[in-house]
C-alpha cells in the first residue's frame, strides 16, 4: 500500500512538472508579444485549471491519510480519563475538518471561477458589515463551545481528587533512564534530594528520614488495573518529560521542582495485547521486521531483537542529550494480585543500602 | 508642519540629485544608508542563510528515513561528525537546533520583514527614505555580523548549539550535559544577542517612519495593509525581543558566572552542581514571551504582502479593509498574551493552563475573519494568476490548513497527548513555515521589478516553482500529522528504539523524498532570481497595474526615490474597478485601477471603508 502511495505521489509530481513543461513549451512560442512576463489569458487559462486539480490532489491527500493513516491513531484510551481525551479529539479534529473541506473548497473554486479573462470586469465590493459580523459570531460561538468543554475536561484531568487507595509514585529521570520509586507500606514518599546521592542510593533518598525506609526503587513501572496512580516526577540532570501515550498522559519533569501528574490505569497488559488493534498492529510490525532481519542477515550483520509481544511504555519527550530517542521505561498493567506479589519480591530502600 | 515636510523633502532632494554621481562602490553597494539597497542585503543574505537551513533539514530527513543507511554525503557535509556516512546522534540535535533557528529567525524575521519593511515602508508611504538611514545601515551590519556568527558556530571543535531552538537549560546551561552545551552554544547566544540588538534597531526605525514620513494625505486608514502588517509586526518585535535578550542574558550569567537563574538540584557528571533555587520554568516564561509573539513577527509581514498581492491580482478591493486592520490589531495583541501554551505540561499551575487556553482559542477569531475576508476578495473578481498571486493563494490555503490544528494544540487537554509529537512539527511548520516562505516568494515575484529596476522574474519558472512546491509543501507536512496522532515525539535521531513505530516508517520515507523533490525545485527559483537580476526582462514602469505609490517612481534607482516632488495621496491603495457614478465605466475609462496619487474625479464619490 506504501509503495502505492509513494508511486501515487511521484506520478502527481510527474504530471505536475509535465504540465508544467508543456506550458513553458507553449507559451515560449509567443511570449515576445504583449505581456512580457506578466500572466496573459492564456496563462490565467491554465492556472486556473491547475488549481482545480490542486484542490482534487489536496482533497485526495486528506483522505487517502485519513483512510490508511488513521490506523496509525493510537489505540483506544487506557485510562479512565483518555475517554473524555479521546472523545474531544474526535469532535475537534471533526469541527475542523469541517471547516478544512469547506474554505478549501471556497478558495480553490473561487479561484477557478473567477481566472482573469481581458474585458472582464471584477466586482468593486469592499465591504459587507453583515457577512463580517456573521463569520466573525460563528467562530465565536464553536470556539466558546470548544473552550468550555476543553477547560471542563482539562479540570477535571489536572485538578483530580486523591482517592484514598491511591498509589503515589515517583518517577525519577536521569540521563538516559527513568526509575521508578514506589512508596512503601506508609504510602509515604521519603524525602529526596540530589545531594544525598550516592553510590547505590542514586535517587538521593535521605537515608535519616524514616518514611524512606520502606521505599522501593525499580526500573519497571508496574502499575495494578483500576487503582488511581499519582505520580511524583523528578529530575537529576536536565529537563525531560515523562511521556505516556496510551494513558494520555504527559508532564515535564523539571530539576529543582517536583510535578505531578495522576490516572487511573483501566486496561492490563494482558487485555491490550488481546485487542484486535493491538494484534493487527503486532503482526504487520513483524512482518516489517521479518523482511528487515532478511535484508540484515543478507548483509551479514546481526538481526533485530524479536518483538513478540506489546508492552506499554514510557518515552522521555523532551530534548535531553544525545541519546534522548532512547530513554524509555517498560510499564506493565496488571491485577492487584499480580501487582502486590511483584511489589513483595522487589528490594525497599533499606534493604538495599545494607547490602 | 505638512508643508515643512514638503519644504524639507525639496530640499534634501535637490541634495541628492547631485550626489548620485559621487557614491563609490562601498557606499552604494555595501555600506550604503539606501533603504532599497538595504532590502537587497537582507533578501540576499536572508535567501543564503535559507539554503543553509533547508539544506540541513534535508539531511536530517534523510538520517530519519533511512536510519540504517550510510550516506558520503554525510560525511562530505558533516566530516568527523559522521564517520564512514552514519551520522552521530548529538550532530542530529544540532541541525536540527540550527535548522529551527536559522529558519525563525534569520531567514522568516530578517529575510522576510527585513526586505519588505525596508523596502516598501518608504516607498508606499511616500517618503525619501527610512527615518535614520543610519541606524537602518547598523541594523543590516548587525544582522549580517549574527549571520556570520551563527555560520562560525558550525565549525567549532564541540559542534553547534544541539539544546533544540528553544535553548532550554540545564541542557543548554551545561556543557558538561552535551558536549555542543560549550563554545557552541556561547557562539549562539552571542549571535541572538546581536540579533536582537538588529531587529530592535530595526524595528524602531520603521514604527517612526509610519507615523512620522507618511506623505500629505496618506493617513492611516489610507494606508496600504502591507504597511499597515510592517508597522504592527515592528511593535511586536520592540515589545518582545527584548525580553529574550534578558532570557538570553540570564542564561549567561548561569553559564558563566555561577548564578543560578534556572538551575537548581542537579547531579551531572558525578558531581552535585552548587546552583540552588532557580528554575528552568522561568526560562520558559521568558523564552515564549518572545517566542510566541515571534510566530506573528513572522506571519503578519506575509500576511500583509499577500493582502496588497490578492486585491492587486483580482483587480478587487481587499475585502474588509477595516476588519483586516482590526484583525493584525488584534492578533497583535493577543499574540502577546498566549506564550504559556507552549507550556501546559512544564508543571505550571494548571490554572494558568486554562487561562492561556482561553486566550489561545480567541486568536482563531482575527484570524478565521482573515482567511474568510482572503476568500470574499476573490469572489468576483478578475484573477491574474502572476506567480506573486499563486503564492498568495497558497498563503491562505496552507494558513487554514495549519491554523486548523492550532485548535487542537492550543487545548490544553488535547495538548497533553500531541505535546512535542510530529502533529506539532505538522501545524507549526504548515501554519509559520510554508505560508511564511510563500509569503516571502509572493513578495519576491511582485515586487522583484521594484527592486532591480524594472527587471522581472520568468514568470513561467515561477510557475514551475509555484506547483511543485505546493504539491511537494503538502505531501511533506500532512502525513505528519497523522505520525504525530501515533505519539511519535519530534527531536527523536532514530525511531528505531521503539519497535512499536516500525509501521511508521514508510510514512517517514515517503516524507523525505517529497522534501527532496520539494527542496530540489527551490532550484529553480534560485536560478530564475539569478539569471533574472542580470538578464530579466524589462517590464513597464506599473507592470502589476497597482494602485500603491511604489509604482510611480522612476525603474532608475535614485536616492530619495523620486525625482520631484513626494506625490500626494487623495485615496486609499484598493480603488480597483470601481465604477464611475453612472456604472457605465471605470472612474478613469478603460483603466481598472486608480493609482493613489490621482485625485477624486469629477462626481467620484470617496469609499467610506
Amino acid at each position: 500500500m506504501i509503495v502505492f502511495l509513494v508511486l501515487i505521489v511521484i506520478a502527481l509530481f510527474a504530471v505536475a512538472i509535465w504540465q508544467m513543461s508543456k506550458i513553458y513549451a507553449l507559451s515560449k512560442g509567443n511570449s515576445q508579444g504583449d505581456e512580457g512576463e506578466v500572466a496573459n489569458g492564456k496563462d490565467n487559462r491554465i492556472n486556473a485549471k491547475l488549481m482545480v486539480m490542486f484542490m482534487v490532489f489536496l482533497y485526495f491527500l486528506m483522505f487517502y491519510c485519513f483512510w490508511h493513516y488513521s490506523k496509525f491513531y493510537l489505540p483506544e484510551a487506557s485510562s479512565a480519563h483518555g475517554g473524555k481525551y479521546d472523545t474531544l479529539m474526535f469532535i475537534s479534529i471533526a469541527v475542523i475538518m469541517v471547516v478544512q473541506v469547506i474554505t478549501q473548497f471556497l478558495l480553490h473554486f473561487f479561484a477557478y471561477k473567477y481566472k482573469g479573462e481581458k474585458g472582464k470586469r471584477a466586482l468593486f465590493y469592499a465591504d459587507n458589515d453583515k457577512l463580517e459580523f456573521i463569520w466573525t459570531i460563528i467562530p465565536v460561538i464553536v470556539l466558546a463551545g470548544l473552550i468550555i468543554y476543553g477547560l471542563f475536561t482539562w479540570s477535571d484531568i489536572m485538578n483530580f481528587e486523591e482517592d484514598e487507595d491511591a498509589i503515589v509514585i515517583e518517577l525519577y529521570a536521569q540521563r538516559f533512564n527513568w526509575k521508578a520509586r514506589y512508596a512503601g507500606d506508609d504510602n509515604i514518599l521519603g524525602d529526596a534530594n540530589v545531594r544525598f546521592i550516592e553510590g547505590i542510593n542514586q535517587l538521593g533518598v535521605d537515608p535519616s528520614d524514616s518514611d524512606g525506609s520502606d521505599d522501593v526503587v525499580t526500573t519497571e513501572l508496574h502499575l495494578p488495573v483500576g487503582k488511581q496512580v499519582i505520580f511524583k516526577l523528578r529530575s537529576q540532570d536536565v529537563l525531560h518529560s515523562a511521556y505516556m501515550p496510551h494513558f494520555r498522559a504527559q508532564m515535564n519533569v523539571v530539576p529543582g521542582m517536583i510535578t505531578q501528574f495522576s490516572f487511573t490505569p483501566t486496561v492490563t497488559t494482558a487485555e491490550i495485547r488481546e485487542t484486535d488493534y493491538m494484534q493487527e498492529k503486532m503482526r504487520t510490525i513483524q512482518e516489517i521486521r521479518k523482511e528487515k532481519n532478511k535484508e540484515l542477515a543478507a548483509a551479514g550483520e546481526s538481526t533485530l531483537e524479536a518483538y513478540d509481544e506489546f508492552d506499554y511504555y514510557l518515552l522521555c519527550n523532551k530534548i535531553c542529550g544525545s541519546s534522548h530517542y532512547n530513554m524509555q521505561m517498560k510499564i506493565i498493567v496488571e491485577t492487584q494480585e499480580e501487582y502486590e506479589t511483584w511489589l513483595k519480591g522487589q528490594k525497599t530502600f533499606s534493604e538495599s543500602m545494607e547490602n | 508642519m505638512a508643508a515643512d515636510a514638503t519644504a524639507l523633502d525639496h530640499h534634501a532632494h535637490d541634495d541628492h540629485g547631485h550626489h548620485d554621481h559621487h557614491q563609490t562602490f562601498i557606499s552604494k553597494y555595501i555600506f550604503s544608508t539606501d533603504h532599497k539597497m538595504i532590502s537587497k542585503q537582507y533578501l540576499i543574505t536572508g535567501l543564503i542563510m535559507g539554503i543553509i537551513g533547508i539544506a540541513m533539514s534535508l539531511l536530517f530527513r534523510m538520517q530519519l528515513a533511512w536510519p540504517d543507511t550510510k550516506f558520503t554525503i554525510f560525511e562530505i557535509f558533516l566530516g568527523k561528525w559522521a564517520p564512514d556516512g552514519v551520522m552521530d546522534p548529538s550532530i542530529y540535535l544540532s541541525l536540527v537546533t540550527i535548522h529551527g533557528t536559522i529558519m525563525v529567525f534569520f531567514v522568516l524575521t530578517a529575510g522576510l520583514s527585513g526586505t519588505f519593511s525596508n523596502l516598501l515602508i518608504p516607498l508606499q508611504i511616500g517618503a525619501r527614505d527610512m527615518a535614520s538611514g543610519f541606524l537602518n545601515m547598523v541594523s543590516y551590519w548587525l544582522f549580517f555580523l549574527s549571520s556570520v556568527i551563527m555560520v562560525s558556530s558550525l565549525f567549532v571543535e564541540a559542534g553547534p548549539a544541539a539544546a533544540g531552538w528553544t535553548i532550554y537549560p540545564p541542557l543548554s546551561a551545561l556543557p558538561n550535559s552535551i558536549s555542543a552545551s560549550g563554545a557552541g552554544m556561547t557562539l549562539w547566544l552571542v549571535s541572538m544577542a546581536i540579533f536582537i540588538a538588529s531587529s530592535l534597531l530595526g524595528s524602531l526605525n520603521y514604527i517612526v517612519t509610519v507615523i512620522n514620513l507618511r506623505t500629505k494625505g496618506m493617513s492611516m486608514t489610507r494606508l496600504p495593509l502591507t504597511i499597515w502588517a510592517f508597522f504592527v509586526t515592528a511593535i511586536i518585535g520592540v515589545v518582545s525581543f527584548p525580553v529574550l535578550l534578558s532570557a538570553a542574558l540570564l542564561l549567561i550569567m548561569d553559564r558563566s558566572f555561577g548564578t543560578s537563574f534556572f538551575l537548581s538540584d542537579i547531579y551531572i557528571g558525578g558531581e552535585v552542581l552548587h546552583n540552588q533555587g532557580g528554575s528552568p520554568v522561568l526560562f520558559e516564561h521568558l523564552f515564549w514571551f518572545l517566542g510566541h509573539p515571534e510566530v506573528y513577527i513572522v506571519l503578519l509581514p506575509a500576511l500583509g504582502i499577500s493582502s496588497e498581492v490578492i486585491a492587486t491580482n483580482s483587480r478587487k478591493p481587499i475585502f474588509g479593509y477595516r476588519a483586516m486592520i482590526a484583525s493584525i490589531l488584534a492578533i497583535a495583541f493577543l499574540s502577546t498574551i498566549v506564550w504559556g501554551h507552549h507550556m501546559f505540561v512544564s508543571g505550571m499551575n494548571p490554572f494558568l493552563g486554562s487561562v492561556f487556553t482561553f486566550t489561545t482559542l480567541l486568536i482563531a477569531i482575527p484570524s478565521a475573519v482573515k482567511a474568510f475576508n482572503y476568500i470574499t476578495t476573490l469572489w468576483k473578481g478578475n484573477l491574474q494568476f502572476n506567480p506573486a498571486m499563486l503564492f498568495s493563494i497558497g498563503l491562505v490555503s496552507t494558513f487554514i490548513t495549519g491554523g486548523l490544528t492550532g485548535i487542537i494544540l492550543g487545548d490544553s487537554t488535547l495538548d497533553i497527548n500531541v505535546h512535542d509529537t510530529y502533529f506539532v512539527v505538522a501545524h507549526f511548520h504548515l501554519v509559520m513555515g510554508i505560508s511564511a516562505l510563500y509569503g516571502l516568494f509572493a513578495g519576491v515575484y511582485h515586487w522583484f521589478p521594484k527592486m532591480f529596476e524594472g527587471r522581472m522574474l520568468n514568470k513561467n519558472l515561477g510557475y514551475v516553482h509555484f506547483w511543485v512546491t505546493a504539491i511537494g509543501s503538502y505531501a511533506v507536512f500532512f502525513p505528519m500529522h497523522f505520525i504525530g496522532m501515533a505519539g511519535l515525539p519530534r527531536r527523536y535521531y532514530s525511531n528505531t528504539a521503539f519497535p512499536y513505530f516500525d509501521d511508521l516508517a514508510d510514512v517517514n520515507t515517503m516524507i523525505t523524498i517529497a522534501a527532496i523533490i520539494t527542496a530540489a525545485v527551490q532550484l529553480v527559483f534560485l536560478y530564475n532570481f539569478i539569471s533574472s537580476i542580470f538578464y530579466g526582462k524589462r517590464g513597464p514602469k506599473n507592470p502589476w497595474k497597482s494602485n500603491t505609490l511604489e509604482w510611480t517612481t522612476e525603474l532608475k534607482h535614485i536616492h530619495g526615490n523620486w525625482e520631484g516632488e513626494i506625490p500626494h495621496v487623495y485615496r486609499w491603495s484598493y480603488d480597483y474597478s470601481k465604477l464611475n457614478e453612472d456604472e457605465t465605466d471605470y472612474v478613469i475609462p478603460g483603466q481598472d485601477f486608480i493609482p493613489q496619487n490621482i485625485p477624486l474625479q469629477p462626481g467620484e464619490e470617496e469609499m467610506n471603508h
